[in-house]
């Protein structure tokens, strides 16, 4: 399978949000630590969730936070953050979200492939709760169908 | 026929709901364009389009359209953007 990358530290278990803001946060400094992506993106992130609302939303309890492709994410990658207690986006069929999935492509044709993998992985009624469940992130990464270490990239 | 899905950046988002669309399109064995963008491209790319399919939160942003707008709550949910594009072509 061809996904994104998703190392272990790009991965956050029950994170305490009390805001959107703050869970989105959360996952731009997983994308952040990971090396995906600088501070700057995380901004932009929450910049769109601002402009446009919580369309970003597109799951029941799922928010895809992303921004344009810039100068601030240095390689592609995903991140997925876990919240304790879910929050309210303001999406009025799929609150609460208690998975946020950090997303960062450096070109807006390259990601498409990536971005269909990840259809293939949540068109799975089962994994978002599944996920939001999970006590590690190793159960994480299995979920998101990367059970061979070998492939993976350090 | 021409789809078109919108999302907020034109990244991600619209990305996943042109793959779903396409497989919605597949069961209902209907041949279609699907043609992705962002709100600042739905007017040029909607303008001949029969469908724009997005999300409640982005539907005041299309503006004016000929199209018939369909709001898909669960971009994941095959059967719930088969029925609904079902309804808006059958």
């Amino acid at each position: 399978m061809t996904l994104l990358p998703l190392p272990l530290d790009a991965i956050e278990i029950g994170v305490h949000a009390e805001t959107w803001r703050a869970a989105v946060t959360a996952a731009g400094d997983a994308l952040q630590r990971s090396g995906s992506t600088e501070a700057g993106y995380t901004e932009r992130m929450i910049g769109v969730i601002d402009e446009f609302g919580a369309y970003v939303v597109i799951a029941p309890g799922l928010a895809l936070a992303h921004a344009r492709p810039g100068p601030d994410v240095l390689t592609e990658g995903l991140s997925i953050v876990t919240l304790a207690e879910p929050v309210a986006f303001g999406h009025p069929h799929n609150d609460p979200v208690g998975v946020i999935v950090g997303l960062a492509v450096r070109s807006g044709d390259e990601h498409l492939h990536f971005v269909a993998e990840l259809a293939n992985v949540f068109n799975d009624p089962e994994v978002i709760p599944a996920i939001a469940a999970a006590t590690d992130a190793e159960a994480i990464r299995s979920l998101m169908g990367m059970t061979d270490p070998a492939k993976e990239p350090e | 026929m021409k789809i078109v899905v919108m999302c907020g950046v034109g990244i991600g988002t619209s990305a996943i709901l042109k793959v779903n669309t396409e497989r919605a399109l597949e069961r209902l064995d209907i041949d279609a364009e699907v043609t992705a963008t962002d709100v600042a491209g739905v007017q040029a790319a909607g303008s001949d389009a029969q469908v724009i399919l997005t999300s409640s939160e982005l539907v005041h942003a299309i503006g004016k359209t000929n199209a018939d707008v369909i709001v898909i709550d669960n971009y994941f949910d095959l059967d719930e953007l088969t029925a609904k594009l079902e309804a808006a072509l059958g």
